[in-house]
């Protein structure tokens, strides 16, 4: 079909490089203008976006936690009376979890892995679009609940029986549900998208043992998202039930259990902190291997490390109830699995210091953070095993010392890792250096910042301070550490403000960076600052881990794909020898007309349990917008 | 940085079949995604029936009839199914728009049986716990056979227009047929549980 077409095909290989490139961008660009803002499905420009609104949430999750440490510095203060409080530290805990942490990994690697594995797009580039809105209008639900004063108010994992139909009136719960639905659809699509783009389209001869570190630790994550997810939305969907239509799965009066929530939470929750560590395992073993200017050690052992924390992390979850009177045995399995995850941690850190011990080290500020990460990492992993012990957690949970040890594992573990990521693939993303001055005031003062303020939470807990109390008495003998916590936040904040204006200056006025600055070795730094909207005018070919550094002068490229339309390159799953030049959807509306029809249905389902039912229906139609063919080039075939 | 062509891509295929495109694997990856959640359905099943004294609680054993209508016609639905993803793969027009009219109305049947499944449980979603999760499963797998449903009647819509001659459709209507042999098998384990449990 379509001869008349094929005739007319343009080559790359006719062309010469301005007008390839000229010819690449007529096809593949986003419009300038509003409607090509909503409708595009460049993951470049939906990857920036996702990242900014997760930065956002961020900050707004920040203030809340300022908001917590004023309260707390002093005893009996009030400045937040308990119901405020009660929806703080949900909204805090919430908002961290589900609309940063996860999302901003997730954000990340739509931007990143498609340039690192050389490919033009994100594979399923509509979902990727349509993930973006259904993200922003979960967090958007929350937020403006909060506003409303309908934030909730049952802790981030809203244990059963204080969020069911008895305990919790009015709609709080239900916002948390939802937002737990629009979130978990938006990491889902991501995820799928993912693994298809790692699995097929990989540039050609970028075989398994040739992924970059990133890639490979994106690929396990979202298989855990796919296998972890649907758990969490079986377990709101089932208390939405419960609220709403009177189903009894958490009603003990009727046959149900509380502790189904507890396991069916868990069973997504703990690998929940493996789908934001495990991103920034990757960050790290990338990072590490540029400025340690050597290839990273043990690449089979970090990748066999991501496999088997991926693995093991399905098999944890109860340590999080081990004060709940479950069976001995299945408690001390529990601590022999928990106490399990340290050996792959254990084999990447190690991994890491033959790294940096074996290069050079250049201490720019993304190395800086990686160190910061190292460290602050094992303290947070030490107190990982003691309260893997069944003993030692019955005494210190639900305290401050559960506080401290899980700030210090995703925010040393993750955020650290994180904010060295911005600083290095910052240049790639918006073609501007931030500043290393201001880079390096950042890390001493997160840092030093951090550990003044968490550190003393394992002794507050110790001590027994509850979490999640509003206030306590002047007879406490918490007093004074929680006022030097408080003050200690200041620095922590005082960091974060810097790395934030150092980013918002940087993009504007930062200086122009060249296409690798850091002289690094992936496939993202073979192309310009910014990318094009096509990525790469001619397809990378790869014959090593590290291609940059194995042929430095020349980049060996293929040719033979189609100018006019949206084209790349399908590779076999373990070689990634070409099997196709498959076309990549253009830009389309749709997707957001599918995330509006989305929205409507869920929200609408908190009231009533028909929304459902009329709700499909405009889905269901912008769902056959979506795929209804459009007659372009793309659907050849 | 300079350039050296390697490789010359030109005379690959427009669009790749089978394990060679793409939405082969994102509609595994979703397979993966939602038999995790029927997985997890039939574990919270499991995990209820393993607190109560008495199982199915306070209420009569399911009638077999529905079900058992509901599990043939899917059972059978398996044969036609076959024969239109054989026919897309050898991209036969004619048949493939015949296979996918014959796939839309036995997506139509079992839903049409499965109302009565619904009543046939001899309990309501809200007497109690047995009642929510028998009535869910039984409700998260009629969600399936509508979503595929809808997508065959598209698929079968398409067919019929100038768009419907064309490798990829041939491609869709392959995807689809592997989505409904997964709502097929989903069931069975569902099936046993709502009916052959309570009776073991």
């Amino acid at each position: 079909m379509n001869e008349g077409s094929r005739k007319s095909d343009l080559r790359d290989h006719d062309l010469d490089r301005p007008t390839l490139e000229a010819a690449l961008e007529q096809t593949w660009k986003t419009p300038s203008g509003l409607w090509g803002m909503l409708a595009t499905v460049d993951h470049k420009i939906i990857g920036r976006r996702y990242i900014f609104t997760a930065f956002i949430f961020l900050a707004l999750g920040g203030v809340l936690s300022i908001l917590m440490r004023i309260q707390l510095a002093q005893p009996e203060a009030r400045v937040l009376g308990p119901d405020r409080y009660n929806q703080i530290f949900t909204m805090h805990g919430a908002n961290m979890m589900f609309l940063f942490a996860v999302p901003v990994m997730e954000a990340m690697a739509v931007y990143l892995v498609p340039l690192m594995v050389g490919t033009r797009n994100i594979a399923f580039p509509r979902l990727n679009a349509f993930s973006y809105w259904m993200f922003l209008a979960g967090g958007t639900l929350l937020w403006v609940a909060f506003a409303l004063d309908m934030g909730p108010d049952v802790g981030w994992f809203a244990y059963v029986p204080l969020s069911g139909p008895q305990y919790a009136a009015g709609k709080r719960a239900d916002i948390w549900a939802q937002m737990i639905t629009f979130t978990e659809v938006s990491a889902l699509a991501v995820a799928v998208e993912i693994v298809v783009t790692v699995f097929k389209q990989r540039a050609p001869g970028m075989s398994l043992d040739r992924i970059p570190l990133f890639v490979w630790s994106m690929l396990v994550t979202s298989f855990i998202i796919i296998m972890a997810m649907p758990a969490i939305m079986i377990a709101s969907t089932c208390l939405i039930m419960d609220r709403l239509i009177g189903t009894h799965f958490f009603n003990p009066a009727e046959g149900g259990d509380v502790l189904l929530w507890q396991h069916l939470f868990w069973f997504f929750g703990h690998p929940e902190v493996y789908i934001i560590f495990l991103p920034a395992v990757g960050m790290v073993s990338t990072m590490v291997a540029t400025f340690a200017r050597r290839p990273v050690f043990g690449y089979l052992a970090l990748v066999m490390a991501l496999i088997a924390t991926a693995i093991l992390a399905f098999g944890l979850w109860v340590h999080h109830m081990f004060v709940t009177g479950l069976p001995r045995l299945g408690e001390s399995f529990f601590t022999a699995s928990s106490m399990a995850i340290a050996v792959p941690a254990g084999i990447q850190i190690f991994c890491w210091l033959a790294t940096l011990w074996d290069g050079r080290p250049v201490f720019k500020t993304p190395l800086l953070f990686v160190i910061g990460f190292i460290v602050t990492f094992v303290v947070g992993g030490l107190t990982g095993v003691m309260v893997a012990s069944v003993p030692f957690d019955t005494q210190v949970h639900d305290t401050y010392f559960v506080v401290a040890h899980f700030h210090y594992v995703l925010i040393g573990g993750a955020v650290f890792p994180l904010l060295g990521a911005v600083y290095y693939w910052f240049p790639k993303m918006t073609g501007r250096m931030m500043s290393e001055r201001l880079g390096k005031w950042a890390f001493w003062l997160i840092v030093i910042g951090f550990n003044l303020t968490f550190f003393p939470m394992h002794i507050l807990g110790l001590q027994g301070m509850p979490r999640r109390v509003y206030t306590y008495q002047p007879d406490m003998p918490w007093y004074g550490l929680n006022m030097f916590v408080s003050l200690s936040a200041i620095i922590l904040v005082a960091g974060f403000l810097v790395f934030f204006i150092d980013a918002i200056r940087s993009a504007r006025r930062g200086a122009i960076a060249p296409d690798n600055p850091w002289d690094a070795p992936t496939l993202e730094w073979s192309t310009a600052s910014p990318p094009p909207s096509f990525n790469f005018a001619r397809m990378p070919v790869v014959s090593g881990p590290n291609p940059l550094w194995e042929q430095p002068e020349i980049m060996a490229v293929a040719s033979g794909l189609r100018t006019d339309r949206r084209e790349l390159v399908v590779t076999t799953l373990t070689k990634a020898i070409p099997q196709a030049r498959e076309a990549s959807p253009r830009n389309s509306i749709w997707p957001l007309w599918t995330a509006v029809a989305t929205s409507v249905m869920l929200i609408w389902s908190i009231f009533t349990p028909w929304a459902v039912v009329w709700g499909s229906i405009p889905v269901a139609m912008a769902l056959i917008g979506w795929f209804w063919p459009k007659g372009t080039p793309e659907d050849e075939s | 940085m300079k350039e050296r062509v390697v490789a010359d891509l030109s005379r690959l295929p427009l669009h790749g079949m089978g394990s060679a495109s793409m939405t082969w694997w994102g509609t595994l990856a979703f397979m993966l995604i939602e038999g995790t959640g029927f997985a997890l359905a039939i574990a919270v099943y499991l995990y209820l029936m393993s607190l109560a004294a008495t199982w199915p609680i306070d209420a009569p054993r399911p009638d077999l009839l529905p079900g058992t209508i509901v599990t043939v016609l899917l059972l059978v639905s398996v044969v036609p199914n076959y024969l239109v993803a054989r026919w897309a793969e050898q991209q036969n027009l004619s048949k493939v728009k015949a296979g996918l009219v014959v796939m839309s109305i036995l997506g139509i049947a079992p839903l049409i049986v499965r109302m009565f499944e619904f009543k046939a449980l001899n309990v309501s979603w809200d007497s109690n716990a047995y009642g929510s999760i028998v009535w869910t499963l039984l409700g998260l797998h009629a969600t399936h056979i509508i979503t595929d449903l809808v997508d065959t009647l598209v698929l079968a819509a398409l067919m019929f227009t100038r768009h419907g001659n064309n490798p990829r459709r041939f491609g869709d209507t392959q995807d689809n047929a592997m989505y409904w042999n997964f709502v097929v098998v989903a069931w069975l384990p569902i099936y046993f549980c709502i009916y052959w449990i309570p009776r073991l």
